[in-house]
């Protein structure tokens, strides 16, 4: 029953999707209220039934469906609770149900938000919206249908894919597709404000905030995607330049240079079709990201999933690029720049060079992800380039990027005086030499990691200069110290928000500095009783035990660990073995801590327990990725809340 | 020069550049597939390659006491020993397909940096109990550890 039904309520989902996408082109052009309100009751038909595949999923899942094909791959009858619910989304069928789910969610936003607010561009944008939906929907119902039949019915599932059977994949892949689909908004905007020719005040606000929402998504997914990378594959990394990372990464990127560049247009009306041409290129790497996840075109420890569905991915991509960039083509006209370019030492061209960088990282991410699928389609030659191709070629972007960090928000528009530059930056540059001269007192000889840590003073003093300066301005209305502060972080809450989300980026930058540079491990084989020592840590195995779990055996160590002779904790690595996987996976342990981390990775042991060989690491200020990833969203949800000086 | 050829030029300079790191980038770190046939028709001491093949059944040998891991690569047609410090990665096995990066050695076999199992994508029915040898290993460390 339940596939026949989720896949009749996919088709007319499907069905509504296109309906609602033509009415509401057909009013655009007419006038016609009815079919506007048509073409919105076809986008809440589409999103209840999208709601209920969700539901009829779950059902599913939690009633161990093993006819359909899909719960009977990712789930079995000793999945845990949360993980049958989260199996949902644990591979590629799944994903686009979600994906549409939250597509669906995002146009209802958009139909309460701007019916009223905007009625020129608001029948554009929900044909847009519903039309990408509708692309989903056909991907739900041909090349990757959820609700397929399984005969004949297994007893038991397979059982989700161990690796992702962890805390971080309840939340990770849900916050990155709430990214990924959100930036549909500003693209649907986009699209609207040329199609009418209104791309003025309204429209940058509007585009602006969407995007600052699905970037606050899609960087806390890249975090969590981090965090898992670390605390579940045992390699002691965060981030390997993989291509289901990259493919989450440019958006990222692009997103991030619109941030900056629709500033320049707002204040000084120019950069216009440089700004759209950002909206577009994010959305189109959002697709091309999944199409790259999804298709199994690429072969990574991510990509789960092979299948037919890579030429659907590509051929709306061609087309989604092609039919808004000859919109923006026949629109280039009204898009000419009313400001012009004064100095080169101004506020519009650091953000130019800001947008450059951005874009050119994100170039460079894109090449090194496809390069190889290109030699190999077109020379027949295999070849990889790894994590020193990304490194080299981004440290020197990224380290630029800081730099301009910390001049673009105090740098004057339009002209920078000299005393301009004297009063703001002077102090901050003094800071960041001296840092940098003291860590090299200090011992610290690695020149990438003093750079970096210099830069990072230097912006840090530069944040702290502005924001004392506006605190004790206020203070002379009469505030204290700390109602100034809070009054300015409120009430300029778009400045203050894009202050602490680099604070953020500083202090993460701080983090891979560190850990890049004064990391260490060592892989030893241990007797029982035997210790090893990492840099003042002595770690001693003290004996193996196994455990039946509900889903799996597990093989567990106990390994005391002192550092200097202090502590005694006990630290339990494992290797977990999965009926459905013909090898084990290692399950790591460590303690976290505020310098450094203890990270110990089960490797390999005697079945008498007599030795194991185990993999130590102290991992030095990855703490600080997370710390200022917590404070990078902060930042972004305070620059989400409404502009305080416009609602005013 | 007029201010707007300036921020041309500007710009040039600074795609340019960022080009010749891309360049540079791509030319020192690019590193080629080859399967064991190829590697042994052409081997190139010292030089970077990832070699992918199956880890040939009866090959694999652990130390742990020195963390020498050895075992051999093949494609069918040729084969290539492999030796490598430190224990193997999970899904990595006897039968199963491998990735290994490392170089040629002069003496005859390839020193492994970096082991990439990979991940089998096949179906598998579901079946009762598991592998004999886990199934042993699961009855010996009950044994020790009551």
């Amino acid at each position: 029953m339940i596939p026949e039904l989720g896949y009749g309520a996919t088709v007319a989902a499907l069905v509504l999707a296109l309906w609602g996408a033509a009415a509401t082109v057909m009013s655009a052009r007419s006038g016609s209220a009815a079919l506007l309100r048509s073409g919105e009751r076809a986008a809440v038909g589409a999103f209840a039934l999208i709601t209920a595949c969700i539901a009829l999923m779950l059902y599913a899942f939690l009633t161990f469906d093993f006819s359909i094909q899909y719960v009977a791959i990712n789930t079995n009858r000793g999945t845990p609770f949360y993980y049958r619910i989260t199996a949902l989304w644990g591979a590629l069928e799944g994903s686009i149900v979600l994906w549409s789910w939250m597509l669906s969610i995002y146009t209802l936003i958009v139909v309460v938000q701007y019916r009223r607010r905007q009625p020129e561009l608001y029948p554009w944008v929900l044909s847009v919206m519903l039309g990408i939906l509708a692309f989903f929907l056909l991907v739900m119902t041909i090349p990757a249908p959820p609700f397929e039949r399984l005969t004949p019915i297994p007893p038991d599932g397979r059982g989700l894919n161990p690796l992702l059977q962890d805390s971080g994949m309840i939340t990770h892949p849900v916050a990155l597709y709430l990214g990924f689909t959100g930036f549909t908004v500003p693209f649907a905007f986009a699209m609207a404000g040329l199609i009418v020719g209104r791309t003025g005040e309204e429209w940058i606000t509007i585009t602006r905030r969407w995007t600052i929402i699905a970037w606050y998504f899609l960087s806390l997914g890249l975090l969590i995607g981090g965090w898992w990378s670390y605390h579940v594959l045992g390699w002691g990394g965060y981030w390997a330049w993989d291509p289901v990372e990259n493919a989450a990464f440019m958006p990222w990127l692009t997103a991030t240079a619109f941030l900056h560049s629709v500033m320049v247009q707002e204040r000084r009306r120019m950069l216009k079709l440089w700004n759209l041409s950002l909206i577009i290129l994010t959305f189109g790497l959002t697709i091309f990201g999944t199409f790259l996840t999804r298709s199994g075109i690429i072969g990574s420890v991510h990509s789960f999933t092979q299948g037919s569905i890579g030429i659907f991915f590509l051929g709306f991509l061609a087309l989604a690029l092609l039919g808004s960039f000859s919109l923006l083509a026949s629109r280039m006209e009204r898009l000419r720049a009313e400001g012009v370019l004064d100095s080169v030492v101004s506020r519009e061209s650091m953000f130019l060079l800001n947008n450059l960088f951005l874009v050119a990282a994100a170039f460079t991410v894109f090449f090194g992800t496809v390069f190889p699928l290109l030699s190999e389609a077109v020379r027949g030659v295999k070849i990889s380039v790894g994590a020193p191709f990304f490194n080299l070629v981004n440290i020197p972007v990224f380290l630029s990027l800081l730099f301009l960090m910390g001049v673009g928000p105090l740098i004057a528009w339009r002209r920078a005086s000299a005393e301009n530059l004297k009063r703001n930056f002077l102090k901050p540059v003094l800071a960041g030499f001296v840092a940098a001269a003291a860590l090299r007192a200090v011992g610290v000889a690695n020149g990438l990691v003093l750079t970096a840590m210099g830069l990072v003073v230097f912006v840090a003093s530069t944040i702290a200069l502005d924001l004392f300066r506006a605190v004790r301005a206020r203070r002379r209305s009469g505030d204290g110290w700390s109602a100034a502060t809070w009054g300015l972080l409120l009430r300029q809450n778009r400045r203050y928000g894009g202050f602490i989300v680099h604070l953020g980026i500083l202090v993460v930058a701080l983090g891979v500095a560190g850990s890049q540079a004064w990391s260490v491990q060592k892989e030893v084989t241990l007797d029982r009783g035997q210790s090893a020592e990492l840099a003042g840590y002595h770690v001693r195995f003290d004996g193996l035990s196994a455990s039946e779990e509900s889903n799996h055996a597990k093989v567990t160590g106990a390994f005391t660990v002192t550092n200097r002779g202090a502590g005694g904790d006990v630290l339990h690595p494992a290797k977990k073995f999965y009926p459905q996987d013909q090898s084990p996976i290692a399950a790591v342990d460590y303690r976290l801590g505020f310098f450094e981390d203890i990270y110990v990775v089960l490797g390999d042991f005697a079945n008498d327990g007599s030795h194991a060989t185990i993999k130590v690491q102290v991992n030095r200020m990855v703490s600080w990725l997370w710390m200022g990833g917590f404070v990078l969203t902060l930042g972004a949800a305070l620059a989400i809340l409404p502009d305080a000086r416009r609602t005013a | 020069m007029s201010r707007r050829s300036r921020f041309v030029a500007g710009g040039v300079i600074i795609v340019a550049a960022i080009a010749y790191l891309i360049w540079s980038g791509v030319s020192q770190s690019v590193v080629y597939f080859v399967t064991p046939s190829e590697l042994l028709a052409a081997p190139v001491p010292s030089k970077t390659y990832r070699l992918g093949g199956l880890v040939q059944p009866g090959s694999l040998k652990w130390e742990p006491k020195s963390l020498d891991l050895s075992f051999t690569l093949g494609d069918g047609k040729a084969s290539v020993p492999v030796r490598h410090k430190g224990a193997a990665p999970d899904l990595f096995g006897e039968g199963r397909g491998a990735v290994v990066e490392g170089s040629w050695t002069k003496d005859g076999y390839f020193k492994a940096s970096l082991i990439l199992a990979k991940h089998s994508e096949e179906y598998k029915a579901p079946h009762d109990g598991v592998e004999p040898g886990y199934k042993e290993l699961m009855k010996t460390l009950r044994g020790e550890s009551k």
